[in-house]
């Protein structure tokens, strides 16, 4: 699969603060499964927040190739992922390649 | 020890029960974000990169057993089973659910605790010397004007809504354990030849964007004059701090801009006035107050010689225990910084431990301290070993204090919203590269500290060396200084040249010691022989 750019949707839980990501349909903790927008889901975000279903939503760049989803700024691969220095903690506890996919 | 009174309880009661509706109502839909967010904040509750964070109050870093065991079970209750010690003598969690805010509220609070004011343009948790009461060093006690600080600052509804928040920080002797002149106002308990107490008041000094030295604006206050001179210092900068710019809008600013002369003649003024209006709480508030921290029953019995066979015990007891004013006892430091460990961070059962060590060893009494460890200020030298024992058990005998492992770090990107790049991995890899604890001692006493943005919660500016972490591009960089310090001789540290990757400085600072080992002359520290010879050789070591 060729690497392409797209704009994903992301922000916080409301109810545990977690990191989610605009699927289409919902909102997800994988940011695998997060949905390209065709624009900067500003819509999407202002229904979602009024809903209580998302805090402080933004847009983001990332890159999608066969590997899935990347962020393309370093801080939104560490939400993604969770705190490099505590991996138990994060989504990936028990890759050995999480922290190298933030680098 | 402070103690509630009912007003305390009864006003931090019912902050938590407004809090707890407010809760409800966001949670039911009835409170937007916007309207929340504020409500939150001014409860301590950030939201974070990963999840909510609540940043808990420890007045000028005293604690309890109670209060600490308090901590830990919130940390394993309600976050991830850790808390994290910061350098404002605080402790926050990193993974609180907001539906669990109003509950750890009201355990925090049935023990006289409570995140109120670690938020917003208020005026924060004032920060003491954390071997106050203790050290042999101690010209008077800060306590109980931190105390007296406290009262006066919490919901003070003048000051509120400042340009931007508010630091202060208090100490009682020559040697400045605080960063006193790094603090919007610092304050140092002085005496005079006649033996009473006062105050050396320093305005607008401070870290962040545009590090500053606050300079002396008042040479001596009659110790009982305090909160009217402080209420005119705040009213001045509240009257004339900046409020069409964040990045302009501290105390530092206004000082600097207006000049400290000029800033002192409108304090002075102010103070005329406030002292005609009678707001100063009368002498017999003090002296209550002064009460509650009486020296605890020291015994007079205890002995200073202790067997120091066991050389690891002996190393500890080198590095990471200071003289107490009491015979025969001592102050213990906690390192919270194991080689290759987190700076700050302590596991539930390691808070629980520290508490029960507190309140078997050192008369019930814990602190933080700005440099993200904890102290048990009042032990026996003969409980020594029992102690260390303990510790060395939980892994918390880490004999590193003041060394270069004793790295300060802030949260950096692994957790902190407003960081460039992360703090935590860098600290880690540059105490595992030192791990080595006679090459630390070796090297003598270098603070080093790493701050992942401008904001210098890390206090980067501070240190002998200095790390600052930038966003290049996206990419994770690494600024180097030389030459801080937070002391008696406080100076602002300076870029040494162009950055680095992570691995990159770990091999610069290893430069940077290395020449200053080859460069020192007998009794030199690092920050010595860095102002002796000055920036040039060191940068043309680290770069070479």
């Amino acid at each position: 699969m060729t690497a392409e750019t797209i704009t994903i949707l992301t922000g916080n839980a409301l109810l545990g603060g977690e990191v989610i990501w605009w699927t289409g349909q919902g909102w997800s903790r994988h940011i695998d499964e997060a949905a390209a927008v065709p624009d900067d889901g500003a819509a999407v975000i202002a229904a979602e927040s009024a809903a209580g279903r998302v805090v402080g939503g933004y847009a983001i760049a990332a890159t999608r190739d066969g590997a899935g989803i990347r962020p393309q700024h370093i801080k939104e691969r560490v939400r993604a992922l969770g705190p490099t220095v505590r991996l138990d903690l994060s989504l990936r506890p028990h890759d050995p390649a999480a922290a190298a996919w933030i680098a | 020890m402070y103690q509630y009174d009912t007003y305390d309880q009864a006003m931090v009661d019912a902050r938590v029960a407004e809090f707890s509706d407010q809760v409800a109502r966001r949670l039911a839909g009835t409170l937007g974000e916007e309207q929340f967010r504020p409500l939150r904040l001014k409860n301590g509750l950030y939201l974070q990169l990963h999840a909510y964070m609540l940043r808990v109050a420890i007045p000028y870093g005293t604690l309890n057993s109670a209060q600490m065991r308090m901590l830990g079970q919130i940390a394993d209750r309600y976050d991830r089973g850790y808390g994290h010690f910061t350098t404002r003598q605080n402790i926050q969690y990193n993974w609180i659910r907001l539906e669990d805010a109003p509950a750890i509220l009201t355990d925090l609070a049935s023990v006289g605790m409570h995140a109120i004011q670690t938020s917003g343009n208020c005026i924060r948790n004032t920060t003491a010397d954390h071997f106050a009461g203790a050290a042999a060093d101690e010209v008077a006690d800060p306590r109980p004007y931190a105390e007296l600080l406290r009262q006066w600052s919490t919901f003070h509804p003048e000051f509120d809504y400042l340009p931007r928040k508010f630091k202060v920080a208090i100490i009682g002797s020559e040697t400045d354990r605080a960063a006193m002149r790094l603090h919007d106002i610092g304050i140092r308990v002085v005496r005079n030849t006649a033996g009473e107490e006062g105050l050396k008041i320093y305005v607008g000094g401070g870290m962040g964007r545009t590090p500053m030295i606050a300079p002396v604006i008042r040479d001596w206050l009659p110790a009982q004059q305090m909160v009217s001179y402080l209420e005119a210092c705040l009213r001045v900068y509240n009257r004339h701090g900046r409020r069409d710019n964040k990045y302009k809008a501290r105390i530092k600013i206004l000082v600097h801009e207006l000049g400290a002369d000029e800033y002192r003649r409108q304090v002075e003024e102010e103070f005329a006035h406030i002292l005609t209006l009678g707001l100063e709480p009368p002498p017999a508030e003090l002296a209550r107050i002064k009460a509650q921290f009486a020296d605890p029953p020291f015994d007079p019995a205890a002995i200073e010689a202790i067997d120091l066979s066991d050389p690891d015990f002996a190393l500890w007891v080198d590095q990471n225990v200071h003289p107490h004013k009491a015979p025969g006892h001592a102050i213990v430091t906690i390192s919270l910084k194991p080689a290759g460990g987190i700076p700050g961070d302590a596991s539930a059962d390691q808070i629980r431990l520290i508490a029960d060590l507190a309140r078997d060893y050192s008369h019930d009494e814990l602190r933080v301290t700005h440099a993200q460890n904890v102290v048990l200020p009042h032990v026996r030298r003969a409980d020594l070993p029992a102690i260390w024992q303990q510790l060395d058990a939980a892994g918390l005998a880490t004999a590193n204090l003041d060394l270069i492992g004793d790295i300060i770090a802030c949260p950096g990107l692994d957790y902190c919203s407003l960081a460039n790049a992360r703090s935590i991995p860098l600290a880690q890899k540059i105490s595992a590269r030192f791990a080595d604890v006679e090459r630390q001692r070796d090297l003598g006493e270098l603070k080093l500290k790493i701050s992942g943005c401008i904001n210098a919660c890390g206090h980067h500016h501070a240190g002998h060396i200095g790390v600052l972490g930038v966003d290049r591009k996206g990419v994770e960089n690494y600024q180097l200084l030389l030459g801080g310090s937070e002391g008696a001789d406080t100076s602002l540290g300076t870029i040494v040249g162009p950055g680095f990757s992570e691995d990159g400085l770990v091999d610069a600072i290893e430069r940077a010691t290395e020449f200053y080992r080859a460069q020192r002359q007998p009794g030199e520290r690092f920050l010595d022989t860095y102002r002796r010879l000055g920036a040039a050789p060191f940068k043309e070591a680290i770069y070479a």
